[in-house]
């Protein structure tokens, strides 16, 4: 009797066997055309003459500047908006303040700002026709056109992904765990230290994974404040830009290749701790 | 502990500490650098302002810019649904590997998702190639930047969709069923309204992220000036010629878009709250 009704009961939640399979059919073409045909091309393209006329192109020196800076941007840019994020979860899911709901709003503002914008905003603020800008250049600090620029472009882009994975986390976790540790004589630090850090590590290290993946990445917001000097400010998306404009499709794509690996090392290790610690990971990928 | 009226008593240490890490970064980059944008604007005034936005190529480029995203992000709205649905009800090969694929545009920069779609749908690529008998053209037309948008959208209502409906609970189709219900109904009168919340939260999430796409638009797109020429690339072009006034002006009105669609956002998710509880 049970396994009569376990069938139907599985029949009536589920579709006819026909729609189900020409459902599926259609969204793994769909997949195919959409998602994996340009990551396949990527390759295809990089390798259209050889392996060697694209590990060539990867030794030109335009090109490893160019890997050199992005990874030095990343490396300043993805700690500090750790320590942001880890800060800013701190303040907002151990305190109780007026306020709280708007500033969330203002950490997710970059997600919905066009990168563009962000560049153009962060050029009027340090650019050389502001009062800012004219006091740092006056200091010989040069911002706009400049490393530091491309350090701030990248932050603001990647801005939320760190303190919005960690939030949702620390509200579920809640205050208790560390009330006590404080009760038992632990310091602040110490609390923090052997009592959160252990419970959001892998929270952390899943926004900071995301945060690289989009900071070694960002074009737009750097395009516009990097002033794409030739092996100066020229990350990899930009040097791709500038390849790709001068018809060296070979060097363009080999480049691009490299941050395609990257963009898959990244979705491999998402999709692990996904399976790892999804339970300890934000609430909002549980439920 | 000190208490102030802003703020509720707690026992654990750091608020000042963390609270002022937290505004410092927050100030230095964001909020000071949005707001010398808004100053500019106040300084050369809403007149001025409007004048400089008032022409025929601005207005091409912040419809066009909205139009490809609302299509591109309406068409992700359907094919959300319908992949998150397949994730997380079906079983079949390859499942844990297309829900992997799903954050590839997360992963992937722009500037390589526009040369590797370019590649593709160039008159001289795969589906260029396949696609030129039909009549069709994707590359530096209008289509390429549904493409395009489509791509760098795709895994925000999957992924706000997604867990809705692995909460979801069967038992409630089982009585629709039982109650007579053909299994279309069910769908459409029972659980399409329990993902509307968040499919409609995903889909104002593409909106944002669309409408300002640059990297992954501008290689596909051909840049005609009235025709294919998006709002970001117009900044740049003001900004290359160093008209901060018109580039300005320009990233104001995406501003204010930006700002409408935040509140957009936050909207549903406070309607949603209320319909159904947390999301």
């Amino acid at each position: 009797m049970s396994d009569i009704t376990f069938i139907r009961a599985e029949s009536v939640t589920t579709e006819p066997r026909l729609v189900r399979g020409a459902v599926i059919g259609t969204v793994l073409v769909l997949i195919a055309i959409l998602l994996f045909a340009p990551l396949i091309a990527v390759f295809a393209e990089a390798l259209s003459r050889g392996w060697a006329a694209a590990v060539a192109s990867l030794g030109a020196p335009d090109a490893r500047s160019a890997i050199r800076l992005t990874m030095i941007v990343a490396a300043i840019a993805v700690p500090l908006n750790a320590v942001f994020g880890i800060a800013a979860a701190w303040a907002i899911t151990k305190f109780d303040f007026r306020g709280k709901a708007f500033l969330i709003t203002l950490i997710d503002l970059p997600f919905s700002v066009s990168p563009v914008v962000a560049g153009l905003a962060l050029v009027l603020l340090f650019g050389a026709n502001s009062s800012l800008g004219a006091w740092f250049i006056a200091h010989d600090v040069r911002i706009v056109f400049a490393f530091p620029g491309i350090v701030l472009a990248t932050m603001f882009v990647t801005f939320p992904f760190v303190a919005r994975e960690l939030i949702p986390v620390m509200i579920e976790q809640g205050r208790a765990e560390e009330e006590a540790a404080l009760t038992l004589g632990a310091s602040g630090w110490r609390a923090f230290l052997t009592v959160t850090l252990p419970n959001i590590r892998w929270a952390l290290l899943y926004g900071v994974l995301l945060c690289n993946a989009r900071a070694m990445g960002e074009f737009g917001a750097v395009a516009v404040i990097s002033g794409k000097i030739r092996g100066e400010t020229t990350t990899m998306p930009i040097m791709i830009e500038m390849l790709y404009n001068e018809y060296l499709s070979v060097a363009a794509f080999s480049l691009a290749a490299v941050l395609a690996l990257l963009a898959l090392v990244t979705l491999t290790l998402k999709s692990l701790l996904e399976w790892r610690h999804a339970d300890v990971l934000a609430a909002t990928r549980r439920h | 502990m000190r208490a102030s009226i802003l703020r509720s008593p707690s026992p654990l240490p750091g608020f000042g500490l963390s609270f002022g890490i937290m505004m410092a970064i927050l100030s230095i980059v964001v909020l000071l650098p949005i707001g010398a944008l808004l100053g500019r604007g106040l300084m050369i005034g809403p007149g001025d302002l409007w004048d400089m936005v008032n022409s025929r190529r601005i207005w091409s480029a912040l419809s066009l810019s909205f139009r490809a995203a609302l299509i591109a992000s309406l068409f992700n709205l359907v094919f959300g649904i319908v992949l998150a649905w397949v994730l997380v009800r079906y079983r079949f090969w390859g499942r844990k590997l297309v829900d992997a694929a799903v954050d590839l545009p997360f992963a992937l920069p722009t500037a390589v998702a526009g040369i590797a779609l370019t590649a593709l749908y160039a008159p001289n690529g795969v589906f260029g190639q396949a696609l030129a008998p039909l009549g069709i053209k994707v590359a530096y037309t209008e289509l390429g930047i549904w493409m395009a948008l489509i791509f760098i959208g795709l895994p925000f209502v999957v992924r706000t969709v997604q867990p809705v409906i692995e909460e979801l609970d069967r038992e409630v189709e089982e009585v629709s069923a039982t109650l007579g219900a053909r299994r279309a109904y069910t769908l459409r009168r029972v659980v399409l309204p329990t993902l509307a919340p968040a499919a409609l939260t995903g889909f104002a999430l593409a909106l944002a992220r669309s409408v300002g796409e640059y990297g992954s638009v501008i290689f596909i797109a051909g840049n005609i000036p009235n025709l294919t020429e998006i709002a970001p690339l117009l900044i740049v072009i003001r900004l290359e010629e160093y008209n901060y006034d018109a580039a300005a002006a320009i990233g104001i009105a995406m501003l204010l878009i930006s700002f409408a669609m935040l509140l957009a956002i936050n909207l549903i998710q406070i309607w949603s709250r209320r319909r159904i509880g947390l999301v």
